[in-house]
């Protein structure tokens, strides 16, 4: 996958400074993209996925202090200057938000966001940027486009503002889109719908994509490859087949037995995970989910377990006593 | 067979939803939230309310409680009719039966104590004994899982949302409520801490011998605590089964089409694209006949010409469908 390699963030990490102390977001992450592939980034509130994003994109809050490369495309984002990163940002490099109001303007119509982005990065005359808008808003699956153009974020629906975002996001055909939780805020069948326009989308343009998610279930049927965040790092990473057949950090595995599965009776008790996250101003020296880990012995406390690949290079976890394979079991 | 509502599973229903309308105005329009629903929840039952935002779900287990007045319909309570009841009356039966909110942290009082906000029912009750309120708020907070001594005298900006839905818990338990209506009460926490809050709930309901009616938007959260089911769509009720059969044999193509939009965590199961058109038409102006015949694949004349009542399917499953999927 190195010689198509989209993105390569490298040993990114984000301190912000805090009342409470350093808070470190990302510790020491490490990911690549192909061009065309999906990664799904997962983990809980405050793992530091988002942060992660916006390392990527880099629109870290003013006072974060970023260390590491985040190559694009052949140039470290981290060093470009601002001019360029603007245009860059919305053309080859887009990005979705979970609430679509975050990146549509209340006081702008749809059509006016549209043609400025569209104008902004190709040189358009307004017939035709008019016209690309109208075919952007039909393949986004809003019904009567034409209309639409002249109406204002407040007068669609949630579901309808996520179509527009992502219609405002794919206007350039960017090389990379990330979805930083796209359908958290969404009802399950309107979720389905705009998981599905992406797949297709991105299908057709051979667009890379980053979905980032709390759920498991997002990412599984979705993407090529999954890392699992916890506590500001990477702590498992593989193609998603072999994450779900054989997970081996027991973070991936908790996470995924406390989800509330339909196929399970009623009443049956969820094997929750106990206690919560450490606080990220208070590192701990060891393995951040020791804590909470069944399989913690003395080591995980003392000492944090690297990135390290399994079997094949492809699969990396974190950890000192991994779930073990079945492989494992026989040798 | 042609019912006008859905009997619960066993011949005591401690909750006795009759015909319950809720319409209030926007402007010159009417919101119709709650269209003629019924439902009876029996005695230590839990019933799983389900359906997207804006069904009506909230607004339902909110004039269930009287926190806002039916337009019509009855509400019969251990066999009170809440509906029918004012002031002193009202405030007494309320004793027996308490809400709990999605947003924990919002709905704790941010510039009081957790002791004090546990307690405060107790107060509302009359309890006038300090020691006596003191005892009863270690007591129900050892029981949702926190360290009294360490919890009574902080704020609640110091807890992470969890720990704010225990404490909320704990509040809705100290009078020893017979009925509480849970209102998404894991939708805003983590997947962590969602199942030990659904847990928890569970261990409650058996501990304080409670009946519950949990409304949410997620089925699989519905089903981990629901003995039955019954799922909402534009203020009306398509469907009420016990969990188990409704889930495996949905007979209202909404039911199966809420099922089917699930992300399923396996990469084996590909998601189906055979996904819902369109999206709920506004409560402003419902479509005629079935509330649903806009989006479903299966509408024809009869659909928008006749409302489809309840009906039953199966043992215990009740439809309201012209063409139902079984």
């Amino acid at each position: 996958m190195t010689g198509n390699t989209l993105l390569s963030v490298e040993d990114v990490t984000v301190d912000l400074p805090t009342p409470r102390g350093n808070l470190r977001a990302v510790d020491h992450v490490d990911l690549t993209v192909g061009a065309g592939r999906t990664l799904g980034i997962v983990g809980e509130s405050g793992c530091g996925k988002t942060m992660l994003s916006r390392a990527i994109l880099q629109l870290l809050p003013k006072k974060a202090k970023l260390s590491g490369r985040v190559m694009f495309d052949g140039q470290d984002l981290v060093q470009l200057a601002p001019e360029k990163l603007r245009k860059l940002r919305g053309r080859s490099l887009a990005v979705v938000f979970q609430d679509p109001m975050t990146s549509l303007n209340p006081v702008l119509t749809i059509g006016t966001q549209l043609i400025e982005t569209l104008q902004e990065h190709l040189e358009l005359d307004d017939a035709t940027a008019k016209k690309r808008s109208v075919e952007l808003l039909a393949a986004v699956g809003i019904p009567a486009p034409e209309q639409r153009l002249a109406q204002y974020p407040h007068q669609l629906s949630g579901g309808m503002r996520q179509r527009v975002a992502i219609a405002i996001a794919l206007s350039c055909e960017p090389k990379l889109l990330i979805a930083d939780e796209p359908t958290t805020a969404l009802d399950v069948t309107i979720q389905a719908q705009i998981l599905d326009l992406l797949a297709r989308e991105q299908r057709r343009r051979h667009m890379a994509m980053i979905i980032i998610t709390h759920d498991l279930g997002v990412v599984a049927g979705r993407t090529d490859e999954v890392a699992v965040m916890y506590a500001g790092r990477v702590v498992e990473r593989a193609p998603t087949p072999a994450l779900f057949k054989k997970m081996r950090m027991p973070y991936t595995e908790a996470l995924l037995a406390a989800l509330p599965k339909l196929d399970a009776a009623p009443h049956t008790p969820l094997p929750a995970i106990s206690g919560r996250p450490p606080d990220p101003t208070r590192p701990l020296q060891g393995c951040s989910f020791s804590p909470r880990c069944r399989y913690a012995v003395a080591r995980c406390q003392s000492e944090k377990p690297p990135l390290e690949a399994a079997e094949t290079s492809a699969h990396q976890f974190a950890c000192f006593h991994p779930i073990k394979t079945h492989a494992d079991a026989d040798a | 067979m042609m019912l006008q509502s859905a009997p619960s599973v066993s011949s005591e229903a401690l909750l006795d939803v009759d015909n319950l309308v809720v319409e209030y105005p926007v402007g010159a329009k009417i919101v119709h939230a709650v269209s003629g629903v019924s439902l009876q929840i029996a005695r230590g039952e839990t019933l799983g309310l389900v359906g997207e935002s804006g069904c009506g779900k909230s607004t339902l287990g909110r004039a269930v409680l009287q926190l806002r007045r039916p337009t019509a319909g009855r509400v019969l309570f251990d066999g009170h009719d809440l509906t029918a009841m004012q002031g002193d009356a009202l405030r007494l039966m309320r004793r027996r039966v308490q809400l709990i909110f999605q947003d924990p942290i919002a709905s704790l009082n941010p510039r009081r104590k957790i002791g004090d906000i546990v307690a405060e029912p107790l107060v509302i009750a009359g309890v006038k004994d300090p020691e006596k309120r003191k005892q009863l708020v270690h007591e129900v907070l050892t029981a949702v899982g926190l360290d009294p001594t360490l919890v009574v005298g902080r704020l609640p900006h110091e807890f992470s949302g969890g720990q704010c839905q225990r404490i909320c818990i704990a509040r809705a338990l100290i009078l020893n409520p017979e009925f509480i209506v849970c209102d998404e009460p894991v939708s805003a926490l983590d997947v962590s801490i969602r199942a030990q809050i659904l847990n928890l709930l569970e261990e409650m309901k058996g501990r304080f011998g409670l009946t519950l009616l949990f409304i949410a938007h997620d089925l699989a959260v519905v089903k981990a605590v629901s003995d039955r089911v019954a799922v909402m769509y534009l203020g009306r009720l398509c469907e009420v089964g016990p969990s188990e059969q409704l889930f495996a044999r949905p007979a209202h193509p909404y039911t199966a089409l809420l099922i089917e939009a699930i992300p399923v965590p396996d990469p084996d199961v590909r998601p189906t694209e055979t996904v819902p058109v369109g999206e709920p038409p506004s409560p402003i102006a419902p479509p005629s006949g079935c509330r649903f015949r806009t989006r479903c694949p299966r509408a024809d004349q009869r659909c928008s010409d006749e409302m489809p009542e309840l009906r039953v399917v199966a043992p215990g499953q009740f439809v309201a469908c012209h063409h139902p999927l079984i």
